[in-house]
């Protein structure tokens, strides 16, 4: 560096100088001006910039394994950019929709088609992509499925994605491989809760006994939050070889971890508790009528029955209702004189009104717990029933889990011919847990519904539930069928005010989002 | 290949939206849905009739050159959203073989060739040289005086010592630079602004603003000067001042490829300046066309990333030869097909070091660096020559800095290893704006 700027040696002195004040400085003289420190600084800070160098390199990130899996076709990635970018604020807009579909409400499809074609997120948009898995968990199983190793890769460079680590649902690479014996017993000692859930499905996945085994070795050090949620990751793929994990677990001290052991147990209609509270259940209630418990005792209490009833409930009501739910049905054939479920359930039961609905409503729960299609069958009852004098329940959400019990295609022709007989105003809960596409003869009872409703003359935002419903799940293939009815017609005698001109717009979009599915599943399938 | 044959992406057509509402309506206007008669040009350019809600569809035309618009729609957006749907359409599936156009986009497409092939008309109007000069004169004694007035509070600041400057508080910065707005040089005010942020912008501001300090006095005493300087300088120091580029520089004709595109808000929100980089694929030459929208309204240029247009460009005297305007257009814009070259982290920082030989208050220089690999940090962010062991650090807050988005999808598409980045390298260090990613000559404008 040349002398250039005399008494101003250097950079630091200036900074000094100017810091301080020329006034304080002292000395006086020609350098001692602001002008000639500005000059000065001037032709420092220019020469600076013009001899700039590069910095030294930080430690680099290490590569990022690669993704095997293809992009998707060109279409589709533009795609899945333009649902990414419509995700924020698309229902903004409040009431009344217009015509043109909503983008966000097909993200969720797009991204299960693309996973089940086993694509590989574009680069560009995994950050997009994990912004919006952090917003929605719904989203995330098939975002970050997406996303795979190069989404960890980038969710571990930045906090805000730290839910992609913890998913548990991407697991490639993430953990050790189950027969490594060691590496099995570090990360469960070692690993965040969520890696260690991982884990310990992945180990059930492999061997169902080598579970309890791994949950043995920490359980009595684990915080009871802890203890609750890895119970509740046993709930998928309970199996008979749990019950004697479960069977001490009644004995935990938190009280929630107990209720949560019991009612896993009961899922197990050959599980010790099981028959204890058959036993139980057995002996209130039969032909002769109902006998509730007169007392709950310590086995109960210890089987997981609650002892304070909710508000409002006798507490012998209450106690009956769970020794009921947590029985097996099995049991109950025999108590009626080898009756079937469909006849049980149509017995009228003695001594009193009261009981049947706390019976059914009980069996109801059981048959949801134990996965029990025939008696699910038999409490649902013909769709075509009026739903208040159904056999089961009239609560159209205990409907909902007894029709989740039901194979696939049945469930839909239940569905279908509830909706035949009796609208759409009560059908919303049921339809949504009815496979997505919708079957052909369910969707064009929801068609024929809608059209009926549009000629009764009401406005069709009573049915945007429904419509919403129809515009993700309706089969792309229906949309033809639809276009007949986009047409605005004439209000019809009695209609409200333009409800013609709405229907006809709800109908449009309904058709113009089928079509934009189609579109958006016809580009995933285009052959990379 | 016809040239409308050659389609943009969708993320090139998107970029030309005024607005986020037209973007997520165009798009929903890209299927065959709500279209019919279809057609384009082998010229370059497109055509159809959207269905809307009335009766009659609405007449969508654009010329691909500009990219103009016609849309017989009541929106006063621009694009609206049919010329939007129109473009994606014709980027996803084409509009088939070229053909006639139909009567009604005809019309207007004759009539733009035709304006095109007049002479642009000269100044309008005759020239009052002589008052136009007296008003010259008027301002430049206004000017100085407001020169010699900054001088001397830049001279009190430094009398006083910066120490006292973060108590101090920035009304006074703003008196100031509400001076330098009445004195008509709206570039120092500019700079005063920009002084005036500084004590508050964390550790190691003093040397910070004694640098912008300094630098801000060597603009004052070079417009003092400014007779006396070579005549490239004097109208760098006449356009940082603030005065308007007086004539036209020189006019060049190559193929430029649009290497970014960016807005940004001036303080007060009221102004949106549109910064878009362009890059002579024949000559190299850097050039930056600038266009401004008024309050609620988004600038009308817009050039999407990756398109080349073969034009004229008209450079503006100073400034380091970067700022231009767009002059005569001679084709349909269409997509680059290659990555650009990329220099090292050096070559780039040696770019910006000449180009201050012009322009000392350079902030940057466009460059392309590659292969480089982006280095994310919680304290900061590197760009790393693949080879060997420099870098330049990514600023992330002050002026140039853009939004952290970006920088992570800098990261997605490089995943640890190298890509080519375009960008603006300076002195606080380089600002990615469009990356590639390795083996694909499309870019990726980073949001």
């Amino acid at each position: 560096m040349d002398k250039g700027d005399e008494g101003y040696g250097n950079w630091e002195e200036l900074v000094g100088a100017a810091l301080l004040g020329t006034e304080r400085r002292g000395g006086g003289g020609p350098t001692g001006s602001p002008e000639a420190l500005l000059d000065a600084a001037a032709v420092h800070a220019v020469r600076r910039r013009a001899g700039l160098l590069p910095a030294e390199a930080g430690p680099r990130p290490e590569p990022a394994p690669r993704d095997p899996r293809p992009a998707p076709p060109e279409a589709a990635r533009r795609r899945l950019a333009q649902l990414l970018a419509g995700r924020s604020g698309a229902a903004a807009s409040g009431g009344r929709r217009g015509a043109a579909p909503d983008l966000t409400e097909l993200l969720p499809q797009w991204l299960a088609a693309a996973r089940r074609h086993g694509y590989r997120s574009p680069a560009s948009l995994l950050p997009a992509l994990l912004d919006a898995a952090r917003a929605r968990t719904d989203l995330r199983p098939h975002a970050l499925a997406l996303a795979g190793v190069r989404g960890l890769w980038l969710a571990r460079l930045n906090p805000d994605w730290r839910f992609a680590l913890r998913g548990g649902a991407t697991g490639a690479g993430e953990l050790p491989d189950v027969t490594d014996a060691a590496g099995v017993e570090r990360l469960w000692e070692e690993g965040l809760f969520a890696e260690r859930v991982a884990l310990l499905g992945a180990v059930r996945a492999h061997e169902a006994a080598a579970a309890p085994r791994l949950l043995t070795t920490t359980w009595t050090t684990e915080r009871a939050e802890d203890r609750l949620m890895f119970l509740d990751s046993l709930r998928v793929g309970l199996s008979d070889g749990d019950e004697p994990f479960l069977e001490a677990a009644l004995g935990d001290r938190s009280r929630n971890v107990r209720a949560t052991a019991a009612e896993l147990l009961s899922a197990l209609p050959r599980s010790a508790l099981a028959g204890r509270m058959a036993e139980r259940a057995l002996a209130c209630v039969g032909p002769e009528g109902v006998t509730p418990p007169a007392e709950c005792d310590a086995g109960m209490l210890r089987d997981g029955v609650v002892k304070r009833p909710p508000a409002g409930r006798g507490e012998r009501a209450w106690w009956l209702g769970q020794l009921v739910e947590a029985a097996p049905l099995s049991c109950w054939r025999e108590r009626f004189g080898g009756l079937g479920p469909a006849e049980i359930v149509a017995l009228p039961i003695a001594g009193g009104e009261g009981w049947t609905e706390e019976l059914h409503a009980a069996w109801c729960r059981a048959a949801v717990r134990q996965r029990d299609a025939e008696w699910s069958r038999a409490l649902l009852g013909p769709a075509s029933a009026p739903p208040a004098a159904g056999p089961g329940t009239a609560s159209l959400a205990e409907r909902a889990k007894l029709l989740s019990i039901l194979p696939d295609a049945e469930r839909a022709a239940w569905v279908a011919e509830f909706i035949r007989a009796h609208g759409l105003s009560e059908a919303f809960q049921l339809l949504g847990v009815c496979v997505v596409p919708w079957a052909g003869a369910l969707g064009r009872a929801v068609v024929d519904a809608l059209d009926i409703a549009r000629e009764a003359g009401s406005y069709p935002w009573s049915f945007s539930g429904v419509m919403g419903l129809a515009e993700r799940c309706l089969d792309p293939a229906e949309a033809g069928r639809l276009e007949a009815l986009t047409a605005a017609a004439e209000d019809p005698r009695d209609a409200v005010p333009g409800a013609a001109a709405y229907w006809a717009e709800a109908f449009q979009r309904l058709v113009a989002t089928l079509r934009l599915r189609e579109a958006m599943l016809a580009e995933l399938a285009v052959a990379a | 290949m016809t040239e409308q044959g050659v389609r943009w992406t969708a993320e090139q057509v998107l970029a030309l939206a005024p607005d986020d509402a037209s973007r997520k309506a165009g798009s929903r206007l890209g299927g065959t849905g709500p279209w019919s008669q279809i057609g384009g040009s082998a010229s370059g350019s497109v055509w159809g009739l959207c269905k809307g809600s009335g009766r009659t569809p609405y007449r969508t035309v654009v010329d691909l050159t500009g990219p103009a618009y016609k849309c017989s729609c009541p929106s006063r957006k621009f694009p609206c959203k049919h010329a939007l749907g129109l473009l994606l359409l014709w980027s996803a599936e084409g509009v088939g073989e070229p053909g006639e156009a139909p009567d009604w986009a005809a019309q207007w497409l004759a009539d733009r060739a035709a304006k095109a092939a007049r002479p642009a008309a000269g100044a309008a109007g005759p020239v009052d040289a002589e008052a136009a000069r007296k008003r010259a004169e008027r301002r430049a004694s206004r000017i100085g005086a407001g020169v010699t007035e900054l001088e001397q509070r830049l001279a009190d600041v430094l009398r006083g010592g910066l120490a006292g400057q973060e108590q101090a508080g920035y009304a006074a910065w703003e008196e100031t630079a509400a001076r330098m707005v009445d004195a008509q040089a709206p570039g120092l005010a500019g700079r005063v602004r920009e002084l005036g942020t500084i004590p508050s912008c964390g550790p190691g501001w003093p040397a910070r603003m004694l640098e912008e300090a300094a630098l801000l006095h060597l603009l004052d005493r070079a417009w003092l000067g400014v007779a006396g300087l070579p005549e490239q300088l004097a109208a760098t120091v006449r356009s940082r001042v603030g005065l308007p580029a007086s004539g036209e520089g020189e006019a060049v004709r190559d193929r430029w490829l649009v290497l970014a595109q960016y807005d940004s808000a001036s303080p007060d929100g009221r102004l949106t300046t549109r910064r878009i980089w362009l890059r002579g694929l024949a000559g190299g030459r850097p050039a930056l066309v600038l266009d401004f929208g008024p309050p609620g309204r988004p600038p009308g240029l817009a050039l999407p990333v990756g398109l080349v247009l073969e034009a004229e460009i008209r450079f503006r005297p100073g400034s380091a030869g970067l700022r231009a305007d767009l002059g005569e257009r001679f084709a349909a814009a269409m997509p680059c097909t290659e990555v650009p070259a990329g220099v090292s982290t050096g070559a780039a920082l040696e770019a910006y070091g000449a180009a201050l030989r012009d322009d000392p208050w350079l902030e940057s220089w466009p460059v392309v660096l590659g292969p480089v690999v982006p280095i994310p940090g919680e304290l900061g962010w590197q760009l790393a020559d693949a080879e060997g062991t420099s870098a330049l650090p990514v600023p992330l807050t002050g002026t140039g800095s853009r939004s952290r988005g970006g920088l992570w999808q800098l990261a997605a598409l490089s995943g640890g290893g190298p890509v080519t980045v375009f960008g603006e390298c300076g002195h606080r260090g380089f600002t990615p704006l469009t990356a590639w990613q390795p083996g694909s000559p499309e870019p990726v404008a980073l949001g």
